[in-house]
């Protein structure tokens, strides 16, 4: 527990740190998701072809605006682009910094469940099993074009009757899962290896206009943080101050329609007077009604005043 | 345990983060129910698409609703549309404001319901096995069936063990094409919710972001005052009952003392905290009179002004005080009419 508690406070500790971690769920989500989904291959010749690269495009379109939408910094980010200048200068060495580490982090999930998905093969299989050349293959070199299209398209289908024993079907989901692995790795390749140069070379352009957006960029960021908890803070306090003025003036009205002894214990008012008051059920009954019916205007400035 | 409360500070922190935290549990919970919710075609030709599209349409509603009544919100965002205007006028942007964020979080779990059904597949193939295009998919050498009877086949195909249809068209093919018709609209609801979404949530800087901060700020603090308020009427009843209570122990005390004719026990000034509380109700029978006038008579909600201060000596031995001295306790300083 101890270890989870400080895995939890250093992810906390900045934003940056949250995003990352908001990102790794996300690419952890997506190969969940992609485990749990029952792929199943329609074998039609129109059919293949579509569903096939649907599965394995439109998924990552949707992770990668997930990871948009969750990103806090892309709020930041429009808000400080969209801003009417006033009094401050905008800086665009800032936004585009922002903009860039933004991409990034959102372009994770969706790499990740397209590498999965190639590593697995089922998707690639589904789509070009229609594609493949007939002569290569036993099977299918002896029969007509339509036939062979129909019985290519079934390859993906391990339990269909004209496929259970047909040796060929493997002979073909063999060469195209082997395809589909090789483009997985060599895509995971070119990534790293832009990944890993990436970051060696970038010290040696603009390492300071880097330095200087990267930390505008936190400062942003922390002063919009720090913006919403003052307002926080800012509306309990006009709020208490509110509500104070309301006891207070419910007190004073209650005075003026009374037929009261004259006010003793003036040594009592130093105290905290709880009651502030108001001391029978009708009493009550009338300010909680007052509450409801009349609320007080939000204006606290003769309490502060004082 | 620890890791379940730490997660449930952090939560906590702000009310956001809370309602957040809830929706998520709803999303959870929406596919953990379609997970273990047994579902059974009726395989019958009038009642498969109502049966499938049911439940594709109707939980979500449910859910849709549930979050509305789970979020703390809503009777607050009622109680400021309903409230007369009175002092403080009424800005139609922060209701609106209200309303939209409720319902966004209020969204989340029957997307994910419908999602996970499409996805799912079974409760498309269920509704629309009756549509299945025969004449493209079936096996063409099979002489063809009167209506009825072809409708009656092909609701049997969601359900394999009574499936009779074989030579017609295979019962594999069928599910297969209607899976991949769901599946590929699962994806497609997924694509567009997430795009609604994300534009939802970029074109607000761009366009009303210093009317949003506006309404955002009083939202939160028509939400601060009601808790505040509460809290407040809260400590109030808490002084009131107690010196309620103070009072009906001081009045019984009297009472006792008045019907057996001696003036009331004075406790000697140095007599200590302890002697104090006590009240002056010190023997049994006072204490089981005074018991049984709590249950058969409950003094009225009404505060006296103290005609007996506190145990700790007299302002005027021997006589009962008209006017109190000096209330030395939480009380009301006048005596209202009202």
């Amino acid at each position: 527990m101890d270890r989870f508690r400080m895995i939890f406070q250093y992810f906390q500790s900045n934003s940056e740190s949250v995003m990352n971690g908001i990102c790794g769920l996300l690419a952890l989500a997506s190969v969940k998701i992609y485990t749990c989904f029952d792929f199943s291959c329609p074998c039609l010749p129109q059919y293949n072809m579509a569903y096939g690269l649907g599965i394995m495009l439109v998924p990552p379109i949707a992770l990668f605006l997930c990871g948009l939408i969750l990103n806090r910094q892309s709020l930041v980010m429009l808000e400080e682009w969209r801003r009417p200048q006033g009094c401050r200068k905008k800086d665009l060495a800032v936004i585009r910094y922002m903009c860039s580490s933004i991409m990034q982090r959102a372009m994770v999930a969706p790499v990740v469940w397209i590498i999965v998905t190639l590593l697995d093969g089922k998707c690639l299989i589904c789509a070009f099993s229609g594609s493949v050349d007939p002569e290569k293959f036993v099977g299918f070199a002896n029969a007509s074009p339509v036939q062979v299209q129909q019985l290519l398209a079934k390859v993906p289908c391990k339990d269909d009757e004209l496929m259970r024993n047909n040796t060929s079907r493997k002979a073909v989901s063999r060469y195209l899962r082997c395809w589909s692995q090789a483009l997985g790795w060599s895509i995971l390749l070119i990534l790293i290896v832009a990944a890993f140069l990436a970051r060696w070379l970038r010290p040696c352009f603009n390492q300071a206009t880097l330095l200087q957006a990267r930390h505008w960029s936190n400062y942003i960021d922390i002063e919009q943080k720090i913006f919403e908890e003052t307002c926080c803070e800012h509306s309990r306090l006009f709020a208490h101050k509110c509500i104070l003025h309301f006891f207070k003036s419910m007190q004073q009205e209650i005075k003026l329609h009374s037929f009261s002894l004259p006010r003793e214990g003036e040594g009592t008012e130093g105290e905290e007077d709880l009651l502030r008051g108001i001391t029978g059920q009708d009493q009550v009954n009338k300010l909680l009604k007052m509450w409801y019916y009349e609320k007080p205007p939000l204006d606290v400035s003769q309490v502060t005043q004082r | 345990m620890d890791k379940f409360r730490m997660i449930f500070q952090f939560l906590q922190s702000n009310q956001e983060s809370f309602m957040n935290g809830i929706c998520g549990i709803m999303a959870l919970a929406s596919a953990q129910m379609y997970s273990v919710f047994d579902f059974n075609c009726p395989c019958l030709p009038g009642y498969n698409l109502a049966y499938g599209l049911g439940i594709l349409l109707v939980p979500p509603f449910i859910l849709f609703l549930l979050g509305f009544v789970l979020n703390n919100n809503v009777s607050m965002l009622a109680e400021e549309w309903r409230r007369p205007q009175g002092q403080r006028g009424k800005d139609r942007a922060v209701l609106r404001y209200m309303f939209c964020s409720m319902a966004q979080r209020a969204m989340i779990a029957p997307v994910v319901w419908v999602s996970v059904t499409l996805l799912d597949g079974k409760c498309i193939t269920c509704a629309f096995c009756t549509a299945v295009p025969v004449e493209t998919l079936g096996n063409a050498s099979h002489p063809g069936l009167p209506q009825g009877e072809m409708k009656r086949v092909l609701a049997r195909i969601p359900c394999k063990e009574i499936y009779d249809g074989q030579e017609l068209i295979a019962n594999e093919v069928a599910i297969r094409y209607l899976r991949c018709i769901s599946q590929a609209l699962g994806w497609c609801f997924v694509l567009l919710m997430t795009t609604l979404a994300f534009l939802v949530r970029s074109l607000r800087p761009c366009f009303t972001q210093a009317a949003f901060l506006k309404s955002r700020y009083w939202s939160h603090y028509i939400d601060i005052e009601r808790k505040l308020f509460d809290e407040t009427c809260a400590e109030h009843a808490r002084s009131f009952a107690k010196v309620c209570i103070q009072q009906f122990f001081e009045g019984m005390s009297t009472d006792l003392a008045a019907a057996r004719c001696h003036p009331p026990r004075k406790a000697p000034a140095d007599a200590g905290e302890a002697t104090e509380k006590l009240l002056g109700i010190t023997d049994q029978g006072t204490m089981n009179m005074a018991l049984k006038s709590w249950h058969r008579c409950k003094p009225p909600l009404h505060l006296h002004p103290p005609a007996l201060p506190s145990g700790n000596g007299w302002a005027g031995e021997g006589q009962p005080p008209a006017h109190p001295p000096m209330p030395r306790r939480e009380t009301a300083a006048y005596y209202s009419r009202v």
